[in-house]
Parts: C-alpha cells; sequence; structure tokens
C-alpha cells in the first residue's frame, strides 16, 4: 500500500471522530510559545517539512564520521560487531543473509538527517548542530554511493534526494496466513 | 513428623492411631518449637525473599539500548507486577522530575497547548488492563532457535493496568485541525524516540498514561508519561512522553523505516504493521522445569491479541493430533493478557504441549510452518506461530 493509500484508508472514519474531539475545551493547560515548541528542536518529515535552515558538505562531514561515527560503525561504515552497518547491502535484500543499511534499505534521506541529529552520536545524542547534520548526513550518503564526495546537503536539495529501496515497502496485507484447524490425524 | 491427615497413603486406621498420638503431644507441648515476633511494619513493601523471579537481561554491548524480559512462568493471573514488566529502551531511563515535566500538543492545532502532570491529573481519567507486546517478540522462534523458557520466548510481554487519559481528550483540547491524518509523539529519552500513529487510532482508544498498577508509572516503564496504543506493537507505546504534534503525513521516522518493518523473502518490506496477532504461550509445565513423576497437573498459560478479546484456547498434549478446549479463568478483556488452565494427567510418556488461541475477530493462531512458508526468514517482527514444549520421560520439560 503506498503512503498516499494509507492516508486514504484513514479519512473516512475521521468525520464521525471530529465530533467528539471538538468538544468544548476545559481550560486546563496553557497556551504552547514558540520557545517551548523550539525546545523540542526538529521533526522532518520527507518531503522536508521540519527540516531546519542549514548546510553541510560530505567532506565536513567525513571528518565529523571520523571523530564522532567510526568508532562504532566503522571507517567505511561497515558496522563493527553489535554495532549495525550503515553502508553497502544493496542487492540483498532478497537473499538469505540481507544486509539492510541506509543505502540498501532506508526510504528516505530524510529519516536519515532525523535520526543522527535525535539520536546520534550514541553516548552524546543531540549534540550535532544543523549544519554538522547535513555534513554527516551528507557523508554516509557519499559512503552508500549515493552522493559524490563533493556533494553540499542543504533543506532544498535533502528531500530531493532518491534513496535506492524507495519503493521497497508495502502496506500491511493480514491476514496474509490462514491457520488451518483441521487435526492433524 | 506426624502424617497428614490429606495424605493420599494414610489408611483410616493409621490415622486414628497417628492423630491421638499428635493431640497427646499438643497437650504437652514439649515438641513445638518456641515461636518468635515476626517482622516489624514497613513503609513499602518487598516480596518474600524466598520469591526469586527477575527479568531476564541477556549480555549486550550496549545494555542502555537492550530489552530485559518478563518471567512468565513464575507469573499468576493476567497482571505483570511492574517491577517485573519487561523492557526494552533505545538510550537508556531518563531520571525525569515530574514536577518539571510537560506534555507540548501542537502541530496541525487550532490551540497548541501545555499540560504540566498536576494538569493531566485534573482531567476525568480512564483504567484498562492491556498488554504491551515487542514487535520483535518470539521472533527466535519463527528463526528456528526456539526460545528455552517461556521467558526468554515470550518474555517481551507484559500486561498492566494503565490510568491516564485519552489522547482524544487532549485532541480535542487544542482542536484538530481538518487537515489532520496523523500524529508524532515523541519521547523526552536521551534520543527523543519517535513514531507516527495515524490519527484514527490517536482518536480511538490511545491513552496518555501515568499509572501502572495502582501506582505511577516505573521509571522504565515511561515515568512520568506515556502513551499507550492497545494492541499495537511495542514500540508505538512511546515512554517518558513529552511531545505530540498532530501532522498531515507519516514522518517515516527511523523506527518505522529501518527497523520495525518486515523483509519478505521477494525483497519487499512490509511497514506500518502495528497490530500484534493472536498469540499464546503454555507456561507451566514448560521449558525449564520438571514434572515430579506422573500424576495430575494444571497446564496453564496466557493469550492475547491486538485485535481483540480472546474467544478460545485450545491446548494439545500429543504434538497437535488432538486439541482440547482450555478453561478461560478471571478477565477476559479485549488487547489483555488471558489466562488459561486446564487440568492434565501425565502417565509418564513423551509429550508435546502446545496452546492455539482465537480472537472474537476469528483470528487463529497459525503453525510456524504455516508463517514460514509466507513470510520466510527474514522478516521476524510479528511472529504469532504456535509454541511447543517437549516433556521427557524424566519429567524434564524443554524446548526441543
Amino acid at each position: 500500500m503506498s503512503r498516499a493509500a494509507v492516508i486514504a484508508a484513514l479519512a473516512v472514519p475521521l468525520l464521525s471522530a471530529f465530533a467528539v474531539a471538538q468538544a468544548p475545551p476545559s481550560g486546563i493547560g496553557r497556551a504552547a510559545t514558540p520557545a517551548d515548541i523550539r525546545a523540542w528542536g526538529a521533526s522532518v518529515a520527507p518531503d522536508g517539512t521540519g527540516l531546519p535552515a542549514g548546510r553541510g558538505t560530505a567532506a565536513q562531514g567525513q571528518r565529523l564520521y571520523g571523530a564522532d561515527c567510526a568508532g562504532c560503525h566503522g571507517d567505511r561504515g561497515q558496522g563493527i560487531g553489535e554495532y549495525p552497518p550503515l553502508a553497502g547491502g544493496q542487492g540483498t535484500l532478497a537473499s538469505a543473509q540481507p544486509v539492510q543499511t541506509v543505502g540498501s534499505y532506508w526510504p528516505y534521506a530524510t529519516t536519515v538527517w532525523d535520526y543522527i541529529h535525535r539520536a546520534m552520536p550514541y553516548e552524546r545524542p543531540g549534540t550535532l548542530t544543523v549544519d554538522q547534520t547535513y555534513a554527516v548526513t551528507a557523508y554516509v550518503l557519499h559512503l552508500n554511493g549515493i552522493l559524490p564526495a563533493d556533494a553540499i546537503l542543504d533543506d532544498r536539495t535533502l528531500p530531493r534526494v532518491r534513496m535506492p529501496n524507495r519503493d521497497g515497502f508495502v502496506g500491511d496485507p493480514r491476514p496474509d496466513i490462514v491457520a488451518h484447524r483441521h487435526q492433524r490425524r | 513428623m506426624t502424617p497428614l491427615p490429606d495424605d493420599p497413603a494414610l489408611t483410616r486406621r493409621s490415622f486414628l492411631t497417628s492423630g491421638a498420638a499428635s493431640v497427646g503431644a499438643l497437650v504437652v507441648g514439649a515438641t513445638e518449637p518456641p515461636r518468635r515476633l515476626g517482622a516489624p511494619r514497613r513503609p513499602y513493601g518487598e516480596r518474600s525473599p524466598h520469591e526469586t523471579a527477575t527479568r531476564y537481561l541477556r549480555p549486550t554491548a550496549t545494555p542502555d539500548t537492550a530489552s530485559s524480559r518478563t518471567p512468565l512462568q513464575a507469573l499468576y493471573g493476567i497482571i505483570t507486577p511492574s517491577a517485573l514488566h519487561f523492557e526494552r529502551h533505545q538510550s537508556g531511563v531518563p531520571d525525569i522530575d515530574p514536577a518539571h515535566h510537560e506534555l507540548l500538543l501542537d502541530g496541525l492545532v487550532d490551540r497548541p497547548l501545555v499540560f504540566t502532570m498536576e494538569d493531566l491529573r485534573r482531567f476525568p481519567s480512564k483504567s484498562q488492563i492491556r498488554f504491551i507486546e515487542c514487535a520483535g517478540n518470539t521472533s527466535e522462534d519463527q528463526v528456528g532457535r526456539p526460545g528455552i523458557d517461556p521467558q526468554r520466548s515470550h518474555g517481551l510481554m507484559s500486561c498492566s493496568e494503565w490510568t491516564g487519559v485519552p489522547l482524544r481528550t487532549l485532541l480535542g483540547e487544542a482542536g484538530v485541525s481538518p487537515r489532520a491524518r496523523w500524529v508524532l509523539a515523541e519521547g523526552a529519552d536521551a534520543s527523543r524516540h519517535a513514531r507516527s500513529l495515524p490519527l484514527e487510532k490517536a482518536l480511538d482508544d490511545v491513552l496518555v498514561a501515568y499509572g501502572q498498577n495502582g501506582e505511577a508509572l516505573r521509571p522504565e516503564q515511561g515515568y512520568p508519561l506515556r502513551l499507550i496504543v492497545p494492541g499495537w506493537e511495542g514500540n508505538t507505546n512511546i515512554k517518558w512522553l513529552g511531545h505530540v504534534r498532530v501532522v498531515d503525513q507519516p514522518y517515516m521516522t527511523r523506527d518505522e523505516t529501518a527497523s520495525y518493518t518486515d523483509l519478505m523473502p521477494d525483497g519487499k518490506a512490509r511497514w506500518f504493521t502495528f497490530l500484534m496477532d493472536p498469540k499464546s504461550v503454555i507456561t507451566r509445565p514448560a521449558g525449564g522445569q520438571t514434572l515430579q513423576g506422573p500424576g495430575c497437573y494444571e497446564i496453564t498459560g496466557l493469550a492475547w491479541s491486538g485485535r481483540g478479546t480472546i474467544r478460545r484456547v485450545e491446548v494439545s498434549t500429543d504434538g497437535g493430533e488432538s486439541w482440547e478446549d482450555a478453561r478461560l479463568t478471571g478477565a477476559v478483556l479485549p488487547k489483555a493478557a488471558t489466562r488459561f488452565s486446564l487440568a492434565w494427567r501425565w502417565d509418564g510418556a513423551t509429550a508435546t504441549l502446545q496452546s492455539r488461541c482465537t480472537d472474537d475477530t476469528g483470528a487463529t493462531q497459525p503453525t510456524r510452518e504455516e508463517v514460514v512458508a509466507v513470510r520466510g526468514l527474514n522478516g521476524t517482527d510479528h511472529y504469532n506461530g504456535i509454541k511447543a514444549w517437549y516433556v521427557h520421560r524424566d519429567g524434564s520439560v524443554r524446548h526441543e
């Protein structure tokens, strides 16, 4: 199921739900301020909604990656031990040993930016600046052959990056298994 | 030692003889051990020191982003004690002062709002018993490395009574835009764990919970605030909840794209497979336990379904040749663990114990073979195949 189909499937029951959701407010709570909203930082949608203005280069990203990321993910994104690989694996998803990485599996480049910005580096999440996050994202995409070594990434170009596995996902088809309740005798 | 009257080996004649002797001993009082005063009161209770069941912590390089598993074989009824509820953390358990914790509700709403914990407790509250199950629970069984006991095979499922305010109440306070289709929920843990949920579910039965089993949430369960998303994979039940943003599209966070998606044999992956299908496991007798010789035993376990209410649990003791209905004991609630029980006489021969459940939508637990035939071995979240325990002649119960 495409994203559009997911949204369409969800749209019908909303009409009845709104009637309840629009009850008169109680007045509990206070109005959120711009500072309240800024404090939560960026959340980024695949169309780029929520991406803060900024830019970074893959070359800058390579230096940051070497300092903050390579210790766990390897100098070329190959992964170390329990720490997952970030690169490689393209063409393996239908095999008995699939390697799921940013390059082989992740459908959106915006997810790479969002996750690095909110959750990495593992020991110090949230410490990369907006520009540094663009830079590291550009380098991780370069490690996967998705961007050239001299790539520059910003809030306008990031959502336009086409990921190799963009069309690799389908919606929930369940029930997909018929349990046979017959007795086996 | 004086035999007890309910000892089945006791004849009426010997009871009468030894009974007379016991009465004589009581009168004299010489053989009774001296009694001592018990322990004093205490402000916060703990279990008996004789009770030792704990969560199972598999060794890992990153203990703060790992999981722990509930000792299902040690539990009675349907409620998991809060201290034994399974854990799954992305970046450790934050230490949050509830006096400074707030919930921001913004995005496609008429009135972006901030609620303190005191604010949230002013709304009409709701309590409901619901299970939470990690999407990856029982994945080892799917790939052919069956868990050796109920804790290791099925211990990423727990069930609590959760108390809080329905998310729809808060969304009503803020006023949802007609353009809204999803909500993005974020936790206040170090890595700001985030998931997108369809607005339809958010307006249905999602709870913004502050209570667990009669007291505040445990820290590892999201203290002071978490989402309860009944019947859906555990990862969506955002802990340490601090932010709900109403949006027009799924945000495609890492844990709804790179993880919690199931790779199928053709190389395509399923995403937004939120529901946890009907599943059951026998917890006694089960792997790691030993039967004390032939005779009568209770076969008991738990069944649950994210689709609704458990209607039927069948048990087989002969490897699936025949099935018998177990009794559902205690409360039978939607999207909650349900206890089943069946009296069984073990004749001393090898036996294969299995359970399969059916919910009120008619969905029945399949066999492992039926699952693997469709989904293969690469995508291992959401597996719900029938689990078998093998009773050996020496009374040992094992996973193989």
